[in-house]
């Protein structure tokens, strides 16, 4: 049979609702983002997951696709997290020798971390005189999103306000950190990987494993303590800063 | 591979059942990865002996695969995230400031608590 548009616009309607095609766009965007981060050197301005998210984005957009047909394909990727984040237990075994020696330093920058975080940008939301929605909103974005999801519920936070600033914050994390060490002038890749995954969860641990091993570990060691202790803390801080 | 995928995905299961089961404030993958980490310790403590021509356990395998590619796998909770930037009714600048000075305030207070009590540490064992 001759190619046709008719058989072509058959053909599209096919692929655009099965999942085959979205999954396949997700990993090749990730793919094509890696090649340019790989390219740029590793900028950290350069960060694959957020030029993954962009080139997506404009493909839907383009090709009017809703988000609910894309995740039906791209499920398969985010349901990949839950293992993913099991999957730190063996990076943090490998290390254990330096986890055990920096027990003290660890412990005391998680508390004092996960306060900063939480206090500091409901404050600097307040100060803005940004709407309450917002600022509660804003309260567990250091967390990785399906935990900030949990604490929304505790904390009264619209849900999909508290996906978005989640996300945001670990781009944001993920870009921010190699510049500020840098100008810090901290070497130690335990401390510096441990910020990251405190300050912006899987995707500033995902950024860490980029650069180095040992602070690829301290961050994913750094998200699963912060989820903890924000979970805990959240609660009250929204109780005494909430405008 | 496969085996260490299971073991990944029963480790998780048990966690989920876990924190819900009991209703813990701590997450099911959270309770996961304490679980896994003990178990791996016990299994070093009753194998000391792992040749280094042994290789990766199958569980390390299926680790590094997934954590050698962490960002891909939250591209499609960003997508969804990128698309709901109008719910912020044009407080876009004001969010924008809070997030990221507060994602820099977080990072040099972290690092900084970090490196002042390790070097505390080092220099009362130096003495």
């Amino acid at each position: 049979m001759k190619p046709s548009p008719e058989r072509f616009f058959e053909l599209w309607v096919f692929l655009s609702t099965s999942p085959l095609l979205w999954l396949t766009v997700t990993i090749g965007a990730f793919l094509a983002a890696q090649q340019i981060a790989a390219a740029a050197g590793r900028h950290p301005l350069v960060n694959p997951v957020l030029i993954a998210i962009v080139a997506i984005v404009v493909v839907l957009r383009v090709t009017e696709t809703d988000y609910r047909t894309y995740f039906d394909g791209a499920q398969f990727v985010h349901f990949a997290l839950g293992p993913a984040t099991v999957a730190l237990a063996v990076s943090l075994f490998r290390n254990r020798a330096l986890v055990a020696h920096d027990a003290a330093p660890i412990a005391a920058a998680l508390v004092v971390g996960a306060i900063v975080a939480c206090v500091s940008v409901v404050l600097i939301a307040r100060a803005l005189a940004l709407p309450p929605e917002i600022v509660t909103a804003l309260a567990p974005k250091s967390v990785t999103v399906s935990i900030a999801l949990g604490i929304a519920g505790q904390i009264g936070a619209d849900p999909g306000l508290v996906a978005v600033f989640a996300i945001a914050t670990g781009i944001s994390g993920a870009i921010l950190v190699t510049p500020v060490m840098n100008a810090l002038g901290v070497k130690d890749f335990a401390a510096r990987g441990f910020a990251v995954g405190l300050a912006s969860h899987g995707i500033g641990t995902a950024r860490a494993f980029q650069v180095d091993g040992v602070a690829g570990a301290f961050a994913g060691l750094a998200m699963a303590l912060n989820a903890v202790v924000t979970a805990l803390v959240a609660p009250t801080i929204i109780g005494w800063l909430a405008p | 591979m496969l085996k260490g995928l299971f073991i990944l995905l029963l480790f998780q299961l048990v966690g989920e059942a876990i924190s819900r089961g009991l209703g813990l404030p701590v997450p099911g993958p959270v309770i996961g990865v304490m679980l896994l980490f003990a178990a791996l310790m016990l299994s070093a403590r009753f194998k000391p002996m792992r040749k280094p021509d042994e290789g990766p356990l199958p569980v390390e395998q299926a680790a590094d695969g997934l954590l050698s590619h962490l960002g891909l796998l939250f591209v499609p909770a960003g997508v969804g995230v990128a698309q709901s930037y109008y719910a912020l009714q044009g407080h876009l600048l004001g969010v924008a400031v809070a997030l990221i000075g507060s994602t820099a305030i977080t990072l040099v207070a972290t690092v900084a608590v970090f490196r002042l009590v390790a070097r505390a540490i080092e220099r009362r064992a130096a003495r």
